[in-house]
C-alpha cells in the first residue's frame, strides 16, 4: 500500500518541486523541457508499477 | 483559397454526417443522451477524454501562448499528467458512487452527498460559469481558424457566428454518441496535422529542433524556461496545483467518466494517458519556430502564430487539411461543452421549479440559448485563448474542496459550508479578474516568492476559510446537511 503511494509521490517531485533547480540542451530540447518529458515518461512507467501492485486490478482480471 | 474552403467544409460534412448517422443508433432518453448510457467500452472512453484534452487550446492557444511568453507553457504539460496520477484513485470512486446511486451529472454527486438540492444548483451554476469561458475559447479558436486558413475570404467575426451556429446545429441534432464518432475523424486528423507541421517547420526553417532551440536561445535568452517574475516558478507551480485539482471538476468530464463501462478503465488510461502529452512537444515547435519565423505579432495576434508560420510555408491544399484538423479541435470539445451546459441547466435548475417538464427537451431547447450567450461573448472578448483557459481552470477549481472533502471516511463540512466555500472562491477570481488584479495587487505584504502565485491559490484559501468558519457556525445550530460520508 505505502509503496503505492511512494511509487504515485515521484511524478509530483520531479514536475513541481524539482522545478527551482531545473529551470545543458539534451536531444536538443532546452534542459527544463527534456526534464519535463522525461518526467512524463518516469510517470507513466511508476503507474504501471502502481497499476500492477494494485490488488483491486488482480481481483477484476481473476472475475 | 477555394481550395482551403472546400476541404475544410468537406471536413465538416463528414463531422455532421457521422453526428446524424450516430443518432438514429440511440434512443434519445435524457441519460442516454447526456453519458451515453454507460455503454461506451475504453476505446471510446479515451477517445472522448482525448477529444476533450485536444481542442482549440491545443492547436493555437499553446502556440500562442509560447509565442508571448515561451516556457511558462510547459504548464500544460505538467497539470495534464499530474493530473492522471490523480484520476487512478479519484475517478474510480466517482463512478462507482455514481453507477450506485444512477446519477447523471456533477450537481447530482453533490445533491447526494450533501443532501442539499440548493448545493446541487450553486454546483451547477459554477460549473457553467467555468464551462462559459471554455466555449467562447472554442469559438474564438474556430474564428481565427476559419478566417486564417480562407486566406480573410472569410473574417473572423462572420466566422464565429457560423460556427456557433453550427456547433448548435449539430449538438441539437444529436449527442454524446455523435462526439465519440467524430472525436475518431478529428483524433486522426490532428494527429496528422499537428506532427507534420511540427517536425516539418523547424527542419525547413531552422535544420532540426536542435539547430530551432539554440536560435531563440541566440535571439531571447532564456527565453525556453520560466524566464520572467511574473511567470515564473512561483506561478508555474500554483498554475500546475490549481490546474490539477480543477481538471477533473470539469462538469463535461464528470458525465463522460460516468459513462464508463468498468472503474479499470480509469486505472489502465492513468499508466498510458501520460504519454500521450508528449504529443504536445510538437505544437511546443511550432511555438518557437513562430517567434522568430513570423516576427512582430501583438499580443493580441499571439494565437494566429500557429497558422500565419503554416501560411508562409506551406500550398493551399496543406493548409485546407490543417483548417479542417482546427475546425474538428473546436467543434468536437465545444459540442461535448455545449451538450453539458444544456443538460446541467436543465437537470438542475430547471427540474426543481417545474418537476413535470419533458427534462430532455427542455436540456434541447436550451442549447441555442447558450449558443447565442457563447457567440456574444466570443464577439465582445478580448482575451487571448490560454488567458481564458486559466480563468476556466480557476472557478471550477473551486469545486474541489467540498469534492474532496465529501470523499473523505466522515465529511467534515456540511452543505451550507460547502456552498458558501464555493461563493466565495468564485466571487473572488470574478472580482480579481474583472478588475485585472493579481496577487501582488490584493496581498502586497507577502514575501517576494509568493506574489506571483496563481490567483486560484488566493481564491482556493479563501474558499477553505470560508468552508470552514460556516460550518462552524451553522452546525452549532443544526446537524450537518450530509448524512452520507463515505464514498
Amino acid at each position: 500500500m505505502w509503496l503505492r503511494f511512494v511509487l504515485a509521490a515521484v511524478p509530483f517531485a520531479l514536475i513541481l518541486g524539482a522545478i527551482p533547480w531545473v529551470n545543458p540542451y539534451v536531444l536538443g530540447l532546452p534542459f527544463l523541457l527534456f526534464w519535463l518529458s522525461l518526467s512524463i515518461v518516469v510517470t507513466s512507467a511508476c503507474m504501471a508499477a502502481v497499476y500492477r501492485l494494485d490488488p483491486a486490478n488482480r481481483e477484476e482480471a481473476e472475475q | 483559397m477555394i481550395v482551403s474552403l472546400a476541404l475544410m467544409a468537406l471536413t465538416l460534412g463528414v463531422a455532421v454526417y457521422l453526428g446524424i448517422r450516430a443518432r438514429g443508433r440511440s434512443a434519445m432518453s435524457l441519460e442516454r443522451w447526456a453519458v451515453g448510457g454507460r455503454s461506451l467500452g475504453g476505446v471510446f472512453v479515451f477517445l472522448l477524454m482525448a477529444g476533450e484534452i485536444y481542442t482549440t487550446t491545443t492547436f493555437l492557444g499553446i502556440s500562442g501562448f509560447i509565442y508571448g511568453n515561451g516556457g511558462a507553457a510547459y504548464y500544460i504539460l505538467a497539470y495534464v499528467t499530474l493530473a492522471y496520477v490523480v484520476s487512478y484513485w479519484l475517478l474510480p470512486v466517482l463512478w462507482r458512487y455514481a453507477k450506485e446511486h444512477g446519477l447523471v451529472s456533477q450537481a447530482d454527486f453533490f445533491i447526494k452527498k450533501y443532501n442539499s438540492r440548493g448545493l446541487g444548483v450553486v454546483v451547477t451554476v459554477i460549473g457553467v460559469a467555468g464551462m462559459v469561458p471554455f466555449l467562447v475559447l472554442q469559438l474564438k479558436g474556430l474564428g481565427i481558424i476559419v478566417a486564417e486558413a480562407s486566406y480573410g475570404a472569410v473574417p473572423s467575426s462572420v466566422a464565429i457566428v457560423i460556427g456557433g451556429v453550427l456547433l448548435t446545429g449539430y449538438v441539437t441534432l444529436s449527442g454524446l454518441f455523435a462526439a465519440a464518432w467524430t472525436s475518431v475523424v478529428k483524433d486522426i486528423l490532428i494527429v496528422i496535422v499537428v506532427g507534420f507541421l511540427g517536425i516539418y517547420l523547424p527542419l525547413r526553417y531552422f535544420g532540426s529542433v536542435g539547430d530551432l532551440f539554440a536560435a531563440v536561445e541566440a535571439a531571447r535568452p532564456h527565453f525556453a524556461a520560466l524566464h520572467t517574475d511574473n511567470l515564473g516558478v512561483s506561478w508555474y507551480i500554483s498554475t500546475v496545483v490549481v490546474s490539477t485539482l480543477g481538471f477533473y471538476m470539469w462538469p463535461h468530464l464528470f458525465a463522460a467518466t460516468f459513462s464508463a463501462r468498468k472503474e479499470s478503465t480509469f486505472r489502465k488510461n492513468a499508466v498510458v494517458f501520460p504519454l500521450y502529452q508528449l504529443f504536445l512537444l510538437f505544437v511546443f515547435f511550432v511555438g518557437f519556430a513562430a517567434v522568430l519565423a513570423v516576427p512582430g505579432l501583438s499580443a493580441g495576434q499571439a494565437d494566429l502564430s500557429l497558422l500565419r508560420l503554416a501560411k508562409e510555408s506551406l500550398p493551399p491544399v496543406v493548409i485546407g487539411l490543417v483548417g479542417g484538423g482546427g475546425l474538428l479541435a473546436a467543434l468536437v470539445p465545444g459540442a461535448m461543452l455545449l451538450n453539458t451546459t444544456s443538460a446541467l441547466i436543465a437537470n438542475n435548475v430547471y427540474k426543481p421549479l417545474r418537476p413535470g417538464a419533458d427534462i430532455g427537451r427542455v436540456a434541447r431547447l436550451m442549447v441555442p440559448c447558450v449558443g447565442v450567450v457563447t457567440i456574444y461573448l466570443a464577439l465582445n472578448d478580448g482575451a487571448a485563448i490560454v488567458t481564458l483557459l486559466l480563468l476556466a481552470y480557476a472557478l471550477v477549481t473551486q469545486l474541489a474542496p467540498a469534492l474532496l472533502l465529501s470523499l473523505l471516511p466522515k465529511n467534515p463540512a456540511n452543505s451550507w459550508g460547502a456552498g458558501a466555500g464555493m461563493l466565495a472562491g468564485t466571487g473572488a477570481i470574478a472580482y480579481l479578474t474583472v478588475n485585472g488584479l493579481t496577487v501582488a495587487d490584493v496581498a502586497p505584504f507577502l514575501s517576494p516568492v509568493l506574489l506571483h502565485l496563481n490567483v486560484g491559490v488566493l481564491a482556493l484559501v479563501l474558499n477553505l476559510t470560508v468552508l470552514a468558519l460556516v460550518t462552524l457556525a451553522t452546525s452549532r445550530r443544526a446537524p450537518a446537511l450530509s448524512p452520507e460520508g463515505t464514498a
